[in-house]
């Protein structure tokens, strides 16, 4: 075991930490499947409006690589297949029997080979909880990974506590990392912090490493650039632990139960708390009244960094572990903010004395809204952004490389290793606002549609 | 507060598309988020974001410049009546340096910013806040005698040519107070050098005129060691007594309005080293650069009073702390990369005291040394950031 301790990051005390408490929940009767929350594969419809499915049946499969199912989460009907403008696909809505049913898959055997275990994988869904990189994307079923990481912990603002998240289920953890070490002639890197419990620090089959450190410790992408750097022509996978949980879990009992635990978490949740529920729930029925009334808020399908936007009809993507509420706060005004002392208002820069009132109480918490707090510029600090990157990449010179969409300089700089959300706290603390993960996610696709 | 919110809100149709005014959008725009901060919120991306923006950051670096101002008029007027030989109290020498000082700061600001609105109304973009800092930054580099339309003409050059042709705040390759400079300093040499246009002798505003007395000389510091003809000088101040060292650190000199106090200049380094929105590492280094040059041509340069200087009077005398402080660590023109920082700045310092002491024709090298670093800025950063594409495709040939 290594431990790598990182000095750049940055922790962002959000209000709103969910306490370790799980909330009754009555299960609704819709649940949604949003192709687009699978990145980077061309969805099909494997079922029609009206069908039955059972929880693991092929719902979506993806054009380039048949093999590659997404499945539902539940029993029920189909209800609908909505489709929106050009014929894309929308969402698709299962109706739930009030019973489950499991559709039946062979087992895991970990003495089979690597292709019959894939196989497995990809016809059960859990294929597509699986992201690749380069290119942030979900795997590539016809390339093995040189390897796969796993990070034990989350350390953006609000994130999940896996340790209460995962009490009682490290024999779902273990047998999920089994089964993905079977998937690579490499190692996986099982990467934990020094807060980890005890139960989820003992893994088999796996290197384990520890990372000390603010956020982005906890991020794959950091893990992946210090411990095994992704070189070009190589690919690597990723894959959140609570899903190792849920792989483990099918491992373990051979059918597809996708029920996972989520936090509710930020400002504006009244009780933020950890809800046991499945991907694909309507964020309405999620909060459940538990949101603070009369202000415009904004629901993020992960966290405030680098999650993804999504409205109370929305649903749960399977690839978010929280879900946070934050205020819109468009209609706030702030009298000449440029001069004024702001004591509420966070900063990583040294221009606010918040910046000393951190440093005496650094649990202290601040409210978000969804402001930028500025306008517009091109890039004019230097500097700010590498103090909280902590990988062996110049964040703004690939970026302007990005901005120019030059593939030479993109693939010299390091754009194989990145992902959007490695540029989070980039995209925070810049003072020119510019929109980093947009352009990253943009480069990305570029990159991949030119290369591959 | 609610009462300036209702205007503006009252305003804004007018101003919007379609509005009669329509054409003062980005005026309107800029005059707004001024008063509030914008409420916009996050498109994509990161959804919270840090409360620093552009303004907070310029205006810091204003604050920073404004103990090398006061100081600046102060020693206007201070220079003036020692010059003409007349008694005054510290407050009527700031008010006649006031007076002196305060028509140059406003053509600056009110040709600069027009421009800036203008071309910002063209391009449909909102205003940017960089000329605040030029505007501010441009009558402390001048001599106080410029004639106000020279000010007017180089400041509409610079901004135009140094700045909005490459796309404006942001894009720039050259500081544009420096180019301003530079275009006087090129356009109009008998303006901005020799030894009448350092020290106001002349009224300001019709008020404190006098003759100068006998033993003036206007000459500044480096003035008199560049026409020095022996090989050690001793510096006087414009009444001919001796001038120490002490007196060009607190800035009892003759020189450009902002330059002469190193410790107003110190005092601005500090607020902006604390506040972290200037590199310490390019300051620094500019410093070490200066005192390893002039400490090379004190033991190995030629016979010349200016290269026998010690080399810590070269780094308070002239323009070397201001632009040390205030003019390499613009994070726009400078070397952006941690390690470039260093060589950058260091570089920077070499080169003004090279220019100061092997060049006869000017006495001051600090503009071109760093006019010069903002080109090599960039060839600084490609080396640094090619060293990181080496590391990686090292990584790839060792397996």
């Amino acid at each position: 075991m290594k431990t790598i301790k990182l000095k750049k990051g940055l922790n962002i005390e959000v209000s709103g930490k969910a306490t370790l408490h799980i909330a009754p929940m009555s299960q609704p009767e819709m649940v949604a499947i949003v192709p687009d929350d699978f990145k980077g594969i061309t969805p099909k419809v494997a079922i029609k409006e009206g069908d039955t499915v059972k929880a693991g049946s092929a719902i979506l499969f993806d054009k380039h690589h048949p093999e590659l199912k997404i499945v539902s989460p539940v029993s029920g009907t189909v209800v609908e297949v909505a489709r929106g403008e050009r014929r894309k696909l929308l969402y698709i809505s299962v109706k739930r029997d009030i019973e489950t049913t499991y559709e039946k898959f062979n087992k895991i055997d970990l003495n089979a080979d690597r292709q019959e275990i894939l196989n497995i994988l990809l016809e059960t869904g859990f294929s597509a909880l699986i992201r690749q990189r380069p290119y942030d994307v979900i795997a590539n079923p016809t390339i093995f990974p040189k390897a796969i990481f796993v990070s034990a912990f989350d350390s953006a603002p609000l994130a999940p506590d896996y340790n209460f998240i995962l009490k009682g289920q490290a024999s779902n953890v273990q047998a999920g990392l089994s089964v993905l070490a079977k998937l690579t002639e490499g190692k996986v890197y099982y990467s934990i912090s020094p807060d980890t419990s005890a139960e989820l620090k003992n893994m088999k089959d796996v290197d384990i490493n520890e990372f000390i450190g603010a956020h982005p410790a906890g991020n794959v992408g950091v893990q992946i650039n210090h411990l095994n750097p992704i070189n070009k022509g190589e690919v690597v996978w990723t894959l959140n632990i609570q899903d190792v949980a849920l792989l483990g879990r099918f491992a373990n009992t051979g059918i597809v139960d996708l029920t996972k635990t989520i936090a509710l978490a930020g400002p504006e949740v009244i009780e933020p708390t950890y809800i046991k529920t499945i991907s694909g729930t309507a964020i309405a029925a999620i909060t459940n009244c538990n949101i603070a009334k009369g202000i415009k808020v904004r629901y993020i399908n992960g966290d405030v960094l680098s999650g993804t936007q999504t409205f109370e009809n929305g649903s749960l993507s399977p690839f978010a572990n929280l879900i946070s509420v934050i205020a819109e706060g468009d209609t706030a005004d702030e009298f000449i903010g440029w001069a004024m002392p702001r004591l509420n208002k966070f900063s990583n820069s040294n221009l606010f004395a918040t910046k000393i009132i951190r440093k005496l109480f650094p649990k202290k918490q601040f409210d978000f809204d969804a402001r930028i707090l500025g306008g517009k510029r091109a890039f004019i600090m230097s500097g700010e952004m590498e103090k909280v990157f902590p990988m062996d990449i110049m964040p703004e010179q690939l970026l302007k490389a990005m901005i120019t969409k030059n593939l030479d300089k993109m693939e010299q700089l390091g754009a194989y290793e990145v992902a959007p959300e490695d540029f989070g706290l980039c995209e925070f603390v810049c003072t020119s606002k510019i929109e980093l993960q947009k352009i990253v996610g943009d480069s990305l696709d570029y990159m991949r549609k030119e290369l591959e | 507060m609610k009462f300036l919110k209702n205007i503006v809100d009252k305003l804004e149709p007018t101003f919007s598309e379609g509005g009669k005014l329509a054409k003062l959008h980005s005026v309107f725009d800029g005059f707004k988020t001024f008063l509030f901060v914008p409420n916009h919120t996050a498109k994509s991306g990161a959804h919270i974001h840090d409360a620093i923006d552009s303004k907070r950051t310029m205006i810091t670096v204003v604050l920073a410049l404004v103990p090398a101002l006061l100081f600046g008029m102060w020693n206007v007027g201070y220079q003036h009546f020692l010059a003409i030989g007349q008694d005054a109290n510290f407050w009527t020498q700031f008010a006649f340096g006031l007076l002196a000082v305060l028509p140059t700061l406003v053509v600056s600001y009110v040709v600069g910013l027009g421009i800036e609105f203008i071309i910002a109304q063209i391009k449909g973009e909102e205003i940017q806040e960089g000329f605040l800092v030029t505007g501010f930054l441009i009558p402390l580099i001048v001599p106080v005698d410029t004639p106000l339309w020279m000010i007017a003409v180089a400041t509409a050059f610079a901004v135009i040519f140094a700045k909005e042709v490459f796309g404006g705040t942001g894009y720039n390759i050259f500081n544009v107070a420096l180019v301003t400079r530079a275009f006087l300093f090129f356009a109009y040499p008998t303006a901005m050098s020799g030894d009448h246009v350092w020290v106001r002798t002349r009224d300001a505003f019709w008020w404190g005129a006098g003759e100068p007395i006998n033993a003036f000389s206007g000459a500044t510091p480096l003035g008199q060691l560049a026409t020095s003809s022996e090989s050690t000088t001793i510096l006087h101040n414009i009444m001919g007594n001796p001038s120490s060292f002490l007196d060009a650190f607190l800035g009892l000199i003759p020189g450009s309005v902002g330059e002469t106090s190193t410790l107003a200049i110190l005092l601005g380094a500090i607020l902006l080293i604390v506040t972290n929105i200037a590199s310490w590492k390019t300051m620094l280094s500019v410093f070490l650069g200066g005192a390893f040059m002039g400490l090379i041509f004190n033991i190995w340069g030629p016979d010349s009073a200016i290269a026998n200087l010690p080399w810590y009077e070269h780094l308070v005398l002239g323009g070397f702390a201001f632009g040390a402080v205030f003019m390499a660590t613009d994070p726009v023109t400078s070397a952006r990369t941690e390690t470039g920082k260093w060589i950058y700045g260091f570089l920077i310092g070499v080169m003004a005291i090279v220019i100061r002491v092997l060049n006869p024709g000017y006495p001051e090298g600090m503009m071109l040394a760093i006019l010069l670093m903002n080109i090599f800025g960039c060839l600084i950063d490609y080396y640094v950031v090619q060293s990181n594409i080496t590391k990686r495709l090292k990584r790839t040939t060792i397996k």
